[in-house]
């Protein structure tokens, strides 16, 4: 009997379910929830410490999704094995689930280095999960000192949301910069002057060795006195689910454009994969939540006998902090234009007639358009490149180009 | 019916745009909520979801082209955005203005408004006016409305 199975269930696994369900009303659906919460708005979390939504507004569909397309969760249980042979999912409490067609999207999780003393810190998390939101919330107070330790989008974010809600907060980074896989060394630098402003205190290319109940001996020799520790050092996708049976993974659980794994009948979606990185030509975990919902849904799609392709991906994100955005998308490779002023800063890299990536600091107006053409690899001997490089404007585009966007079905 | 009507959008011709911009001003006072357009603009900067880009000797406007495969609605990392009977709509109490529409639309037709939050065309269908006023001042009809392929 047919039966599709999701592993996961956040936006991949809503894509999945959309993907299926534009195909296929009739098959059930199983999926697998280790959260006991409904699919949600992951990267909202900071914003839910910070006010600026609840987890009301963080649920990702509506409270009659799961009826209303035919799938049945299992909260709380989590995948321990598959069987590729007797095609079943085992769960934690012993329930095999048969399936037809199974869509891994268990997602990524914290990476938690081995830190001397770790265990004797007791007001701990990492930030992932609206449950680790929620404990962060209850364990801080108005008087609170926070050590996050990791400068990356998820650790920054953190810092965000905190601020404002307690006393003190310092990061730490091994790296010699703030958002070291997304940011340049001057742009990082732009970005941690704005966050200093804001009381936001750092400590880098400096990590802790060990820790001592409230305090965090640091490698530099330097002390952090605390109350409450943040652990945001770094993801690691969930592939061993597939790498047990066999399936091939590198970082990531490793897909075809159809989002089909080496095992038969097996997909995977969402941060747990390692998809194609159109910008450099070569495969990486792109864990963002775009992605997540494309290739969630190109794999239900696929599940369902339909064809529906990922592909054209690129890195990019758009992450703001205390009111100064970044937009960052592609490679930083080639021939660099630069725009500066004091508040913002522009950086577009092209190679081979291609714009390969930018980062843009304070200066984010239309930026979708310089995206698209990383993304659909537009020749930029076809564009006016001039004019495009001071803004972003589908002025820049020919005028067949531009009737077709603005006088057609796109 | 739904499912087999075709969905109305606008539409700009180039050739005929003048570049006077009473598209925006008209956009930004049909989503006032006010009466009075001296009231709602005077004296203020606006907002409107509509806008025009210029060239040289280019102009025209630029608004939501409601894509049949929005990258926006897919985007959208706090579920803001949607796609409701062919219109790309936005909960503007859902938005947490983090630009991630502004990255991924190849029109630019995403900005936030005076409060920070994003807001885009909805075709003034969740406004008064029901229907766009962009197009309905438009002194040369560079602007229109009407149903050339996409069915909802």
């Amino acid at each position: 009997m047919k039966h599709y199975v999701i592993i996961g269930n956040g936006v991949a696994a809503a894509g999945c379910i959309e993907g299926i369900r534009s195909i296929d009303r009739e098959t059930p659906v199983t999926v697998v929830s280790e959260e006991r919460h409904a699919v949600y708005c992951r990267p909202l979390i900071s914003y839910y410490l910070e006010g600026k939504t609840d987890p009301a507004r963080m649920a990702y569909r509506g409270a009659d999704f799961y009826e209303r397309m035919g799938a049945d969760v299992r909260y709380g249980r989590k995948a321990v094995r598959i069987d590729p042979e007797g095609k079943e999912v085992l769960l934690d409490d012993g329930t095999a689930l048969p399936y037809s067609a199974l869509c891994i999207a268990a997602g990524s999780s914290p990476f938690v280095p081995p830190f001397r003393g770790l265990e004797t810190v007791q007001n701990r998390c990492s930030f992932m999960t609206l449950d680790d939101a929620l404990l962060l919330e209850r364990m801080i107070a108005p008087e609170s000192r926070v050590l996050i330790v990791g400068a990356g989008l998820i650790g920054l974010k953190c810092a965000e949301g905190l601020s404002g809600r307690v006393a003190e907060i310092t990061v730490c980074d091994l790296a010699d910069r703030v958002l070291s896989s997304i940011l340049d060394a001057e742009c990082a630098a732009m970005m941690q002057a704005h966050l200093e402003q804001h009381g936001i205190r750092f400590f880098l290319k400096d990590s802790a060795d060990r820790f001592d109940g409230q305090t965090a001996y640091m490698k530099s020799g330097a002390e952090v006195t605390f109350d409450v520790l943040v652990l945001a050092v770094g993801v690691r996708a969930n592939t061993s689910l597939l790498k047990e049976i066999g399936g091939e993974v590198n970082r990531g659980i490793l897909t075809d454009e159809q989002m089909r794994t080496s095992v038969p009948d097996i997909y995977a979606a969402g941060d747990c994969t390692e998809g194609m990185d159109r910008s450099i030509g070569q495969r990486r975990v792109l864990a963002i939540l775009p992605n997540a919902y494309m290739q969630g849904h190109a794999a239900g799609v696929s599940m369902a006998g339909g064809q529906e392709r990922f592909d054209k991906a690129i890195p990019m994100n758009s992450i703001g902090f205390f009111g100064l955005h970044a937009m960052t998308a592609g490679a930083y490779e080639g021939e660099m234009y630069e725009e500066k002023t004091a508040h913002s800063l522009k950086r577009l890299f092209t190679k081979d007639g291609l714009l390969k990536g930018f980062i843009l600091i304070g200066c984010d107006e239309r930026a979708g358009i310089y995206t698209s053409m990383i993304r659909e690899q537009t020749p930029l001997s076809s564009v006016d490149f001039e004019l495009l490089r001071k803004a972003a404007t589908t002025a820049a585009f020919p005028a067949s180009e531009r009737r077709k966007k603005f006088g057609g079905v796109v | 019916m739904r499912g087999n009507k075709l969905m109305k959008r606008v539409y700009v011709n180039e050739a005929w745009c003048l570049g006077c911009h009473l598209c925006e001003y008209n956009c930004a006072f049909a989503n006032s909520g006010l009466s009075d357009m001296a009231l709602a603009l005077k004296g203020k900067p606006i907002y409107p979801r509509i806008h025009i880009e210029e060239a040289g000797k280019i102009c025209y406007a630029v608004s939501c082209r409601h894509c049949e495969d929005p990258m926006c609605v897919r985007s959208c990392i706090a579920a803001a955005l949607s796609k409701k009977d062919g219109v790309v709509c936005i909960d503007r109490d859902r938005c947490v203005s983090c630009y991630t529409c502004v990255l991924v639309c190849p029109y630019g037709a995403l900005a936030p408004g005076a409060s920070g939050v994003m807001q885009k065309c909805e075709l003034c269908l969740e406004n008064s006016c029901g229907a766009p006023a962009c197009v309905a001042g438009c002194p040369n009809r560079a602007i229109v409305y009407e149903e050339r392929g996409e069915v909802q």
